[in-house]
């Protein structure tokens, strides 16, 4: 329960800097941050949100579900523009994927031959 | 109206039905090692069809569901967990990961670009579809000032995550991406939250990355459409 509390006050903290800082990045991110930071100088205990934060992490999919579903309220607007929606969507999130997971990969393996 | 079909489009049905769809879905998981069987597409699988052949609308279903959307942000502010745990995986990665967030930005953005140009796709659609790599709120936020349609771009947004989140794994092995620090920023760069819940199924360092992608790949698209938009004027 207490770890339930934290998060909820950090992301109540987060929506509070995304409020104030005009609302571009969105206060879960601001939020990650804060929890990443926090942990780190030790202004909370590991222990006090492991079990909390896993099981919210662990099973992050099933968050994403009830979107998932709208989709299918979207049927008209997919319907109208599918082609360069599914060609978009395919060809330039492998790309994306490609090249990042690329770069790190690469200099790897130069970093091994050294 | 038979009292059996109200029962059915009840909250509790709802909820009993979305997460044991998931619940299925992870058992079956577990026991198929196909990168492609995953419990997303396991889930829609069960849940649409479900819907549809009781008649159940979206707006019926969204309000059924709405409590575990609710869950969404908190596991966002969870992730800073993972990251700290992960942190040590990451020292002397720093540069490298900056550099290939950076790239995978500008790639995301100048790919769309391309696939519009050749196809011949109206500018409006362009512009909506160019952050869809990015995490949903900060997508909109960057449709809202280059004027494009937002729910063309909260559609692709979302498309783009389920699309990497289900064919995301099978995809980095057919091209070689072999190091968990790889896996997890590709995923979380290319496919925002939705690749960030594939990369937790990974391992909690690809997940640890993946979030930390998020992050970093949402504030650089902000800063590359509006330069690419200037340039192509």
């Amino acid at each position: 329960m207490k770890g339930i509390i934290i998060i909820l006050a950090i992301l109540l903290l987060g929506e509070l800097i995304s409020w104030l800082t005009g609302g571009f990045i969105p206060g879960n991110i601001f939020g990650m941050v804060i929890m990443f930071l926090a942990l780190q100088t030790k202004l909370i205990k590991e222990e006090s949100v492991s079990s909390a934060c896993n099981a919210l992490t662990n099973n992050m999919t099933l968050m994403f579900l009830p979107a998932g579903i709208g989709l299918m309220a979207a049927y008209d607007i997919i319907a109208e523009n599918w082609l360069s929606i599914t060609l978009n969507i395919t060809v330039t999130t492998l790309m994306v994927m490609a090249v990042v997971g690329w770069i790190v990969d690469s200099n790897k393996k130069k970093e091994g031959k050294q | 109206m038979n009292t059996d079909f109200e029962l059915l489009k009840s909250e509790p049905f709802i909820l009993f039905l979305t997460i044991g769809a998931y619940y299925i879905g992870t058992q079956i998981q577990k026991r198929v090692h196909n990168p492609l069987v995953n419990p997303l597409l396991i889930a829609l699988l069960i849940i649409i069809p479900t819907l549809l052949a009781l008649d159940i609308d979206y707006p019926t279903y969204e309000k059924g569901s709405h409590a575990i959307s609710l869950l969404l942000s908190p596991t966002v502010v969870a992730l800073g967990f993972a990251l700290h745990k992960q942190i040590k995986h990451l020292k002397g990665n720093v540069t490298r990961v900056l550099l290939a967030i950076t790239a995978g930005s500008i790639v995301g953005v100048l790919s769309v670009v391309a696939v519009c140009m050749i196809l011949g796709t109206p500018e409006i659609l362009m512009v909506s579809m160019e952050p869809k790599s990015v995490t949903m709120p900060i997508a909109l936020g960057i449709t809202e000032r280059t004027g494009g349609l937002a729910p063309l771009t909260a559609i692709t947004v979302f498309v783009c995550g389920i699309f990497g989140n289900i064919v995301g794994p099978w995809f980095m092995k057919l091209i070689g991406i072999k190091s968990p620090i790889a896996q997890g920023l590709a995923l979380g760069a290319a496919s925002h939250g939705v690749g960030t819940a594939r990369a937790m199924q990974l391992g909690q360092l690809q997940g640890a990355v993946a979030g930390m992608a998020i992050g970093l790949m949402g504030i650089w698209t902000a800063v590359v459409v509006p330069i690419v938009q200037a340039v192509l004027k």
